[in-house]
């Protein structure tokens, strides 16, 4: 049976990993129930739950097609953009460059469609950030003028931009001589970053004693941030498969990306700090909003996609 | 405020039950909300509803909200059975929604507007008199008391229409709506929508007594209590 797994092809043997990991995760869980009945495990429960739900339409938004992959990644940016800008306070004026902004994330994801890779790196932070400002100006309100074109092209360059280098990673083509392409690396990145993001919680939540920025995040722990994504690098060698990294450069990678995504992570901390709210938002049971489980992406897609390009192309 | 279940209302839930024929209108309102608005409003707006449990009650009854935008209509219509729809009239500005052929035939075909005249008024066209008919055929309102939308952050006064409606129709039940951020997402003036995440928060049904001013400052606090709400 063992063979045959191996045999199989790479997204396919990745799916069955992920199954086996939710299947250990909902074990304990109900586990912890019955040997722990008077605690209450809730939240937990529903977390475990939702990552089934992310999982499947996960792997089905990655599996079917192209045009599937990037129209799911682009509705993420969109909602991510609108749990922003919704805790944002915008002023009437701010109405047209709103309106642009959410224009560009199709065109955006349109350079993905296309692998038009010039375009993709410089649309967002060269033309929408010399145009953006310019639509203002034509609202004619200086009042508060700095703060918006301030706040709305941060929020394009660290939701849409960032999560788009997620979709980008598509475009990629087998690297030669190996079985990993964009695709599977795609898997690669979101799976280290995701299951280093669980396990800095649980083992912040089990063993957590030393807060790292205590005035932005009370819950990120050094014994989390420490465990998390060293347990996070041992488990990436298991889908070392994915990708074209030997051993040593495959904890290399997941190193870079997993610190680029608790940058992240504290990022969009501060961000909920300053609005005053704990979620971006509801659209996950247990977790929050859509920013809420992309914040590391955000951070974690952009070195990851630019590190193969340089290493591996 | 007191309970509902008076005898009036009794009465007027069993006109509303009286089998009205669908017409083809009827089927192009629910066609346009079952495929365009209710999907609009959940993966655009991402709209969230509070108390939906109060539109439930037998009609007919008067819908009231905060009016900031174009979106509370369709946000607001968008809540109820799709069976429903065509029992839901909004009330709104004959000068400004007939304003020509084609809007006219819009708002008629995918809102069911009952068109109040503001100018020039004559007993045929007597708002309260079209208010209090569409009451009788078993239709519920939805009115906006405010006259005219606002910029968003404040709620204007109300004016006084509804409780003369109130006064010639006392015990129908009136709903309570406040609606979020809708005057953010397509304010008065602007044509493309913002998705700013909306709310619509909705309260009690309530039968509302007194004096017009009376009611009026009820109507108004039945509001503002679910403006200050959370």
């Amino acid at each position: 049976m063992w063979t045959a797994i191996e045999n199989l092809a790479p997204l396919w043997r990745m799916g069955l990993l992920v199954l086996a990991a939710l299947v250990v995760a909902s074990a304990i869980v109900i586990l912890l129930r019955l040997l722990k009945p008077q605690k209450n495990f809730a939240e937990l429960s529903a977390r475990v739950w939702a990552w089934w739900i992310m999982a499947a339409v996960f792997f089905g938004a990655v599996a079917i097609s192209d045009v599937v992959s990037i129209v799911f990644f682009g509705f993420m940016s969109f909602w991510a953009m609108k749990e922003y800008i919704t805790l944002l306070k915008t002023r009437p004026a701010d109405h047209g460059s709103l309106v642009l902004t959410f224009l560009a994330i199709p065109v955006q994801y349109y350079w993905i469609s296309i692998a038009w890779y010039g375009m993709f790196s410089i649309f967002i932070p060269v033309y929408m950030s010399l145009f953006l400002p310019v639509r203002l100006v034509l609202a004619k309100e200086t009042k508060g003028y700095v703060a918006s074109a301030a706040q709305i092209q941060w929020g394009l360059m660290a939701f849409v931009f960032g999560l788009s280098h997620v979709g980008f990673l598509l475009t990629l083509p087998a690297v030669s001589g190996t079985s990993a392409d964009g695709r599977t690396m795609l898997l690669f990145l979101v799976f280290v970053v995701e299951i280093s993001d669980v396990l800095q919680y649980v083992w912040g939540k089990t063993l957590g004693r030393h807060k790292i920025i205590p005035a932005i995040s009370p819950n990120k722990t050094w014994e989390g941030f420490i465990g998390g994504i060293a347990s996070a690098m041992l488990l990436s060698l298991t889908i070392r498969f994915l990708t074209p990294f030997s051993a040593a450069e495959t904890l290399f990678v997941s190193l870079l990306i997993t610190v680029a995504g608790f940058c992240g992570g504290a990022v969009m901390s501060a961000v909920k700090r300053d609005f005053g709210v704990k979620d971006f938002g509801g659209i996950i049971p247990g977790h929050g909003g859509m920013l809420d489980r992309v914040d590391s992406l955000c951070y974690a897609a952009p070195i990851f996609l630019h590190y193969v390009r340089y290493f591996h192309y | 405020m007191s309970s509902l279940g008076t005898k009036a209302q009794e009465n007027r839930a069993a006109d509303a039950t009286r089998p009205r024929r669908m017409t083809l209108r009827d089927i192009t309102q629910i066609v346009f909300f079952a495929v365009a608005v209710r999907l609009f409003m959940m993966l655009f707006i991402g709209l969230r509803v509070r108390g939906r449990e109060h539109l439930n009650g037998p009609g007919p009854f008067i819908l009231i909200a905060n009016h900031s935008s174009h979106l509370d209509t369709a946000s607001l219509l968008s809540l109820f059975p799709l069976m429903r729809l065509r029992d839901v009239r909004p009330v709104a500005a004959a000068d400004y929604f007939e304003r020509n052929a084609v809007v006219r035939t819009l708002t008629r075909a995918f809102f069911n507007i009952l068109p109040i005249a503001r100018k020039n008024i004559t007993p045929e066209n007597n708002p309260l008199r079209r208010m209090k008919e569409a009451l009788d055929a078993g239709y519920s309102l939805l009115i906006f008391p405010e006259g005219t939308r606002g910029s968003g952050e404040e709620m204007g006064k109300f004016r006084s229409g509804v409780a003369h409606l109130l006064e010639q129709a006392p015990g129908v039940p009136v709903v309570p709506a406040y609606l979020v951020n809708m005057g953010r997402s397509l304010p008065k003036g602007a044509f493309i929508p913002v998705p700013f995440f909306c709310e619509v928060r909705l309260g009690a049904p309530c039968i509302i007594q007194g004096t017009r001013q009376e009611m009026i400052q009820e109507l108004e606090a039945a509001v503002r209590e679910l403006k200050e709400m959370d």
